[in-house]
């Protein structure tokens, strides 16, 4: 057994209620690694040959929780949720911040297998290796809130009551979905700790279309043994130091950035892009820090950063919101994304979407989207449910939300996603909407701007990304570079939090996987051979899709055609991107990934990665 | 930290308190070699997330732990003032956890003894964990004649003060 894991998997199949444990290879943890890698390798394996087949949101999906082998050990604990993607149809390793992996791996198992779907609402209590599966009709239909509060309350009693000599139990942690979920909306997600979440992919509605509203877990075991603890030692002190001498950014995390991604570099989402700049004081931090925030340094397990800040309105209209940061996505997509400038009203939406069980970006995305809508009026108030959906009317865009949650109404249809929205309104209409859609292959694009050039995307990091918007895994040349997304595949795979990656050397990331694991590791192996296999996988499982969404590299390699737009404003004011430089540099990129003109993973790329059925199964799309 | 006379007290200022549990990785560390957060002396708890807070022994002025132990298991480390369990002598039959005002011993999740803070002989580890990343919810203080019981609290306790504090009376609702 390589060292680092658990050692087993926990399957539970829903629709049976059957648990078991399951166990890979020696040469697939070494190959896959965990996370993301491990997801893609799970979900070709059994899912790959009917791929197409598969409703994201029906019994056959799988839905996995993955830990790596860094999970705990590298400062920032995450786990990555994955399935096939309600949003991409395809893969999309999804992580979120907290204590869930730690807990996890302590309780002896590296990730958690769920498949078929569960008549009634259930949640998942993992101790250790008693694991049950519980009725969940009480929390059914709660907040996000609501559901931390009764769940937390209700394992703890468990506990209590079954070893009484302990002493007193902490709290089990905890992932769930809020009515969003509940009700397969595709833009929900998976929370942890009221405001944290695995947002992209859409795994939400997975939960919800499973009736699983939660798991909680528990684990009383120590992490899995790694190889070399004093060199791990070691390494974590190397990432801790590196993180102290960052203050402003320990200070105010990405708490910053709805200012300065505005003002300074021109990349901030205004008004559904319709530009990327803004200079309004009225949001800058020290608005969000000074009035709100009552913690300033808030962490996950292990971290030394703290990007999150508590920020709480204690009096006015909006009295009792609670929430992170925001942080920027949020201060971004929930603010400026739809006129608002206003801090408070920033909070309030941001608290909203964590209690609903929604993803910030995505459905500021697509209450965006609607917006323009309003404001070209394609959409009319009556189309809109009586809603004026007018630029920064917060209150507006709350009744929106909880529409979209409920998929009441309107909610409903902006309920798909802004892809979805944008052809079945656009069916409506008569109209071609896509346009004003901003998003790569189903999902909305993170809120980082490319027209500018002053950011860090570059012009094909989300139409080249196996998990297309996804601002946290973007597409990028040279192959083994920073800005690639291989590496952001290691610390998917390896389960951390990138952000206290940002300035450690990637030595230092690969000596940390061989201090954990006791196998070396190196630059060339993981960019050349087992994250590029990891790509393909990804990239093949996006390609097949279906059943209702099909992409066409050709087409849908692409940015949003908004940011062939111009910029109107700001210091730079009529930039926008190059179409030529984009193909351009796409065919670069197909060439080094080993791609076709057409996109599409080459018979002798996948071959030589040892993908014999994954080339088969491509043959069709050639 | 070393200058400090002993013995010692950890002044400790919960509301600062990030909820990264590095003084559970380095208490765990140095007592069992592992990470491992639930044999750690000094335990983090989030019953309402935000409200995190380390849970761990206060050295009591009457040391009701120590008077409770049926067996003699617990003394009193004259050097820093530390409550020292006895592992072997210890019958992991919960007496400290009851007498304890704050509810704060617990059992060690594999071996049958009870885990209570030992101040790692006059150097903790969790304050410096703590204070090299300047959160500084910990210090390492002498100890005087102060009333330190006072700090002897359940986590629910703690959690409620810590909440309303931080979210006013909406508070309630999460507890």
């Amino acid at each position: 057994m390589i060292s680092g894991y658990a050692g087993k998997f926990l399957e539970v199949n829903l629709s049976t209620g059957k648990i078991k444990d399951v166990k890979f290879d020696d040469e697939v943890l070494k190959n896959y690694v965990g996370g993301r890698g491990l997801a893609a390798k799970i979900l070709w394996d059994r899912l790959g040959s009917k791929w197409e087949k598969i409703d994201p949101l029906g019994p056959e999906n799988i839905l996995l929780f993955l830990t790596g082998p860094l999970t705990g050990y590298f400062p920032g604990g995450r786990i990555c949720v994955s399935g096939k993607s309600p949003q991409s149809n395809g893969v999309v390793g999804s992580t979120v911040a907290g204590e869930f992996g730690v807990e996890l791996r302590c309780a002896g198992y590296d990730g958690i297998i769920v498949t078929g779907e569960s008549e009634k609402p259930v949640y998942l209590f993992v101790k250790d290796s008693d694991v049950e599966i519980r009725d969940a009709g009480r929390v059914w239909g709660k907040d996000g809130k609501q559901t931390v509060a009764m769940l937390t309350k209700e394992c703890r009693a468990l506990l209590k009551k079954r070893y009484p000599l302990y002493g007193e139990w902490k709290e089990p942690a905890l992932l769930y979905i809020g009515p969003a979920g509940e009700n397969k909306v595709r833009t929900a997600v998976v929370a942890a700790k009221w405001s944290h979440a695995a947002g992209y992919g859409g795994y939400g509605a997975v939960m919800g279309s499973k009736k699983l509203k939660a798991i909680a877990v528990k684990g009383t075991g120590p992490l899995p043994e790694a190889a070399d603890i004093r060199k791990v030692k070691r390494f974590i002190k190397a990432v801790n130091d590196n993180a102290y001498e960052s203050e402003l950014w320990r200070r105010w995390g990405t708490g910053g950035g709805g200012y300065e991604f505005g003002a300074k570099t021109s990349s901030e989402p205004v008004r559904n892009w319709q530009d990327e700049w803004h200079d309004e004081k009225s949001y800058g931090v020290d608005q969000f820090e000074n009035r709100f925030w009552v913690k300033q340094y808030w962490s996950d397990f292990g971290c030394p950063t703290c990007c999150l800040k508590v920020a709480v309105i204690k009096n006015g209209k909006f009295k009792g919101a609670i929430t992170d940061n925001p942080d920027y996505e949020m201060q971004a997509y929930l603010g400026p994304n739809l006129g608002i400038f206003i801090p408070e009203e920033n909070i309030f939406l941001s608290s909203l979407i964590d209690d609903l069980g929604l993803c910030g970006i995505q459905t500021g995305n697509v209450m965006g989207f609607a917006a323009e809508l309003f404001q070209r009026k394609i959409l009319t108030k009556k189309d809109l449910d009586g809603i004026e959906l007018k630029w920064g009317d917060a209150e507006a865009f709350a009744t929106l939300a909880r529409k979209i949650a409920l998929r009441e109404g309107v909610g409903d249809l902006l309920a798909e996603g802004t892809y979805r929205a944008a052809l079945k309104i656009g069916k409506m209409k008569n109209m071609d909407l896509l346009p004003y859609a901003v998003q790569s292959k189903g999902i909305g694009i993170g809120a980082h701007g490319v027209r500018s050039g002053k950011d860090f995307p570059e012009i094909i990091s989300y139409a080249c990304s196996v998990q297309c918007g996804d601002h946290t895994s973007m597409a990028g040349l040279p192959l083994d570079s920073g800005g690639s997304e291989l590496m952001e595949i290691l610390n998917d795979s390896g389960v951390y939090c990138n952000f206290n990656s940002f300035g450690i050397s990637r030595s230092l990331k690969f000596n940390f996987y061989g201090a954990v694991t006791g196998i070396e590791l190196t630059r060339e192996e993981w960019c050349g051979t087992k994250a590029l296999r990891i790509l393909q996988l990804q990239r093949a499982m996006l390609l097949l899709g279906g059943p209702d969404l099909k992409w066409e590299p050709r087409i849908h390699d692409e940015n949003p055609p908004r940011f062939y737009e111009p910029l109107p404003s700001g210091p730079y004011k009529g930039k926008t991107t190059d179409k030529a430089a984009v193909e351009e540099y796409k065919n670069r990129y197909y060439k080094a990934v080993g791609w076709d003109r057409n996109g599409i993973p080459t018979s002798k790329t996948l071959r030589k990665l040892g993908l014999n059925d994954v080339d088969k199964a491509l043959e069709k799309l050639r | 930290m070393t200058t400090k006379k002993e013995p010692i007290w950890i002044a400790r200022e919960l509301s600062r308190c990030s909820g990264c549990r590095k003084c559970e990785i380095a208490c765990s560390l140095f007592h069992e070699k592992r990470i491992w957060p639930e044999a750690s002396r000094v335990r983090v708890f989030m019953l309402i997330p935000g409200v995190e807070f380390p849970h761990f022994c206060a050295q009591c002025k009457d040391y009701p732990c120590v008077q409770s132990c049926p067996v003699k298991a617990l003394s009193i480390s004259k050097k820093t003032g530390a409550v020292l369990v006895k592992n072997s002598a210890c019958i992991a039959c919960g007496k400290c956890i009851e007498a304890c005002p704050g509810r704060i011993p617990h059992m060690h999740p594999t071996e049958k003894h009870i885990v209570i803070c030992d101040l790692c002989n006059g150097e903790p580890q969790c304050v410096k964990v703590c204070q090299e990343g300047g959160w500084n919810v910990f210090k390492r203080v002498s100890r005087g004649d102060r009333p330190y019981e006072l700090y002897a609290r359940t986590p629910e306790k703690i959690t409620r003060d810590l909440a309303l504090k931080m979210y006013g009376e909406q508070a309630e609702e999460y507890m």
